[in-house]
This record gives C-alpha cells, sequence and structure tokens, in this order.
C-alpha cells in the first residue's frame, strides 16, 4: 500500500481512488488504526457538512490517530477544512482536528451564486513540491461553501467574492480546497507531487 | 476567476447515448465511456448524463454505467433520471457521480428536496427544469422523455427555482423546451429572469447552434455555465475551438 485513504463515511471516496488507480498507486479505504499509522501517506476525503464527518472521525476513535501522523497527510476538499482547529458552519463552532492552524469560515461570496462550483484558478503560488509543474492561473475544480482564509501557511490561494486558501501546509500536513481528483491533469500533478514527497 | 462552464449533456438511454429533436425521434450518437472521454480530452468542463428514460418508465438509472465513467473521467459530472429516494441518491453519489440531477420526482413530492440536500448537502443536488413558453408564461413540463407522458405541472417556472432554492439545491440546469435541439439560440430573456431569482449557480440549456450562442448567454444572462448536446454529437461546434472563441470574446474559460 501506497497511501491510506480514511474511511470518514463520505460519498467520494470512489472517485478518490479512481484518481490513485490512474496514477499507477496502491491505496487502501480504511478505518484502522494501525493501517493508518503504517501507511507511507494518508488522505483525508470528504464532501458535505463537517460536524457529520467529526462525529464519523470521533466514533471511529481515529481523531488522535490522525492528529499523531508524522507522515506526509493531505486533506481534500471538506477534508481540508477537518485538518483545521474549526470550523464555523451556521453559527455554530465545530471542533476540528488541528493538524493546522486556523479556523474555517462560510465563503463570503456577496452577490455571486453560492456555492462556489467550478474551475477556479490558482494564484500567489508558494515555492514547494508539492506544486512542482504548476502554475499561477491553473484551474481546479472547487466545490465548497466554507473555506480557510489565506495564511501564512497557504501555498496557493483562489479568489471567489474573497481570497481564501484553495492549497495549505503545515510541516507534513498538506490541504486542498478543491478536488484533485476532478480537477484533470492540473489535479493529477498534485496528487502525482504528493506521492513523491519524501515521507 | 472563476471560469464559464463549457457542459456537454448527454443523454443515455439504454446504455447507448441518444439525441432527439425537442424530446423526440432519438437517434444513437455513440457509447458512453467513449463520448465521456473525448470531451473530456477537448476540454468540456463537467458532463452531465440524463438517462432520459428514467423517470418515465418508473425505474431508476443504473449505477453501473456511473463507476465506469467515473473510473475514466477526472472532471466532475453529474447524472440525472428518475432519483426519487436518499437510497437512489447515495448509490450514485458512492458510485462516483460529484452531483445528482432531480426533476419529475421532485415536481411530485418537492420535500425530495429538502431531505437529499440534508443527507449529502447542497453542494451535490442540482434540480433540473424543463421550462415551456407558452406565449404568456413560463411553466413548468414534467415526464419530458416521453412526448406521451409529457405532463403539465401547473408551475410557473420562476416560482418554482425560487422554491426548489428554498428547499436545498445547490445548482439549476434551466432546460428552455421551445427552443430545444433547434439550434436557434438560448432563451435569454428566459434565462436572465430565472438568474435573477437564482441565488446558486445557473446552468443554461436548450437551443445552441453556434459559438455566438454559447458568447450571448453566457454574457447577457450570466449563467455559470452552458449545457448543449447536438451541436457537440454531431460536431457542429468543436469545444476547443468554442472556448478559443469565448477567450477571445473576454469570457473567462479554463482553455
Amino acid at each position: 500500500m501506497d497511501i491510506a485513504i480514511v474511511d470518514t463515511g463520505c460519498a467520494n471516496l470512489a472517485s478518490v481512488g479512481f484518481a490513485f488507480d490512474r496514477l499507477g498507486v496502491r491505496f487502501k479505504i480504511t478505518r484502522d488504526a494501525d493501517e493508518i499509522y503504517a501507511a507511507p501517506r494518508v488522505l483525508i476525503p470528504g464532501v458535505g457538512a463537517a460536524p457529520y464527518a467529526m462525529t464519523t472521525l470521533r466514533e471511529a476513535q481515529l481523531v488522535p490517530v490522525l492528529q499523531n501522523l508524522t507522515q506526509p497527510v493531505m486533506g481534500i476538499c471538506l477534508g481540508m477544512q477537518l485538518i483545521f482547529d474549526e470550523s464555523v458552519e451556521g453559527g455554530e463552532t465545530v471542533p476540528c482536528l488541528g493538524m493546522v492552524d486556523g479556523r474555517v469560515e462560510a465563503l463570503e461570496t456577496g452577490d455571486l451564486p453560492s456555492p462556489h462550483m467550478g474551475w477556479n484558478q490558482l494564484e500567489n503560488l508558494v515555492d514547494d513540491p508539492l506544486l512542482d509543474g504548476i502554475t499561477a492561473g491553473d484551474y481546479a475544480y472547487f466545490v465548497h461553501s466554507y473555506a480557510a482564509p489565506v495564511s501564512s501557511y497557504t501555498l496557493a490561494g483562489s479568489t471567489y467574492g474573497q481570497a481564501f486558501s484553495a492549497i495549505v501546509r503545515q510541516g507534513n500536513v498538506y490541504g486542498c480546497q478543491f478536488h484533485p481528483e476532478r480537477s484533470s491533469a492540473t489535479g493529477a500533478k498534485i496528487l502525482k507531487n504528493f506521492m513523491e514527497i519524501a515521507a | 476567476m472563476l471560469a464559464k462552464r463549457i457542459i456537454p449533456c448527454l443523454d443515455v438511454r439504454g446504455g447507448r447515448v441518444v439525441k432527439g429533436v425537442q424530446f423526440r425521434n432519438h437517434e444513437d450518437v455513440g457509447g458512453i465511456e467513449e463520448l465521456a472521454m473525448r470531451y473530456r480530452d477537448q476540454g468540456a468542463d463537467e458532463l452531465v448524463f440524463y438517462d432520459i428514460t428514467a423517470s418515465t418508465d418508473q425505474r431508476e438509472v443504473s449505477p453501473e454505467w456511473i463507476g465506469r465513467v467515473s473510473k475514466v473521467l477526472d472532471i466532475p459530472f453529474c447524472v440525472a433520471g428518475g432519483i426519487s429516494s436518499v437510497k437512489a441518491a447515495a448509490e450514485r453519489l458512492n458510485a462516483g457521480a460529484d452531483k445528482i440531477s432531480i426533476n419529475s420526482p421532485a415536481l411530485i413530492n418537492p420535500d425530495l428536496v429538502n431531505t437529499l440536500s440534508d443527507a449529502f448537502g447542497r453542494q451535490c443536488i442540482v434540480v433540473g427544469i424543463d421550462s415551456f413558453f407558452d406565449g404568456k408564461n413560463y411553466r413548468v413540463r414534467s415526464h419530458t422523455g416521453d412526448p406521451d407522458k409529457m405532463r403539465e405541472t401547473g408551475r410557473e417556472t420562476l416560482s418554482w427555482i425560487s422554491e426548489v432554492i428554498e428547499r436545498g439545491a445547490g445548482e439549476i440546469v434551466l432546460n428552455c423546451m421551445n427552443q430545444d435541439g433547434m439550434r436557434q439560440g438560448y432563451d435569454i430573456d428566459q434565462l436572465v429572469a430565472a438568474r435573477a431569482v437564482s441565488s446558486v449557480p445557473l446552468i443554461a440549456s436548450g437551443g445552441a447552434g453556434a459559438p455566438e450562442h454559447f458568447k450571448d448567454v453566457l454574457q447577457a444572462a450570466n449563467v455559470d455555465g452552458a449545457l448543449a448536446a447536438s451541436v457537440f454529437h454531431k460536431s457542429v461546434i468543436s469545444i476547443p475551438d468554442l472556448k478559443q472563441y469565448l477567450i477571445k470574446e473576454g469570457l473567462d474559460i479554463r482553455p
């Protein structure tokens, strides 16, 4: 196994697995703590709402497991929101995994349609192995209503109504707000780069 | 900038992609995965698969081909057709569909929109609307996959859009039936009116016949995307050429 995909109980597990299949990466979808600890890399996928996903992780007793990982970890879409300290959804503050400093909040879209749905550009790229071969202006596929603000952990931003973090990194923990598994060649490149980051 | 989306629509019947004129006289235009990958390679931003017989035949679209599409496709796709339960929606999303679209079942049971939105999140619940201009008003029709089973719903299109958004729809696909398959251009007036009541993404459908039609609807109605079928299936318009043209016209488009 090259990567463990954490079974967050969310719907897009199959799509994420297929994306790794296309890259020739061996993955396992799992809730088993030992398997997750032992995996060279870990991916936290997710779609839907943070409270539901956090409840699933707590019930599976995976919160401390994920918090203690030292290998490269990546959260995508809702999974990226879960790696932050907390998420504010519908006025309620949901404690999250706290693997990256900061909080996730509703995207202020103003007069623009919401959710933010579609292909948007990556901007203000920071030099990082995850972004090898990625250029400012490249498009990725986003679907979300909540986002992390731009911070010192932002590797790439994007803008919809407001600037927000499209990709973050704090130490061994990465997050992608967009769906790399649905972002065509750009998404495949980012997943491939993640698989090549030194463990 | 968020790009305007170009969305080929693949009507599926009997495991094949078909296309009719104003929902009649279907002809075979190709295999599902073959067409999906062709459009992906040409730069389609998203694909929509409509199982056009599902609602009229009282059955729910088979998830089997959804998994096959998800396996090969690395752009988002939406599936539609007869989805009338949480279970049916879950099967399709778990098989790899990014979004599900409901049309006739929402008209029969509007609470379904709330139920699905609560279960999976607004972001993957699309409501498709078939709208017919009767000379005075825009009216919603259901069961449009089969002319013999098609029904007037008595609903007014703009109020139905507002209602489904209120109930939790995350995107609206508005198909203007008078224009469908006619290639005379999108119904700009209707889409402008729909835009004014849509706080969620709005996708235009019905009437694309030339690159200018895409430019007109994306600019004048400010829709988030434009959906088309026959002009792509019959190679009347090539997606790379269309996108180049739209970029030249100043629209935000993913090249």
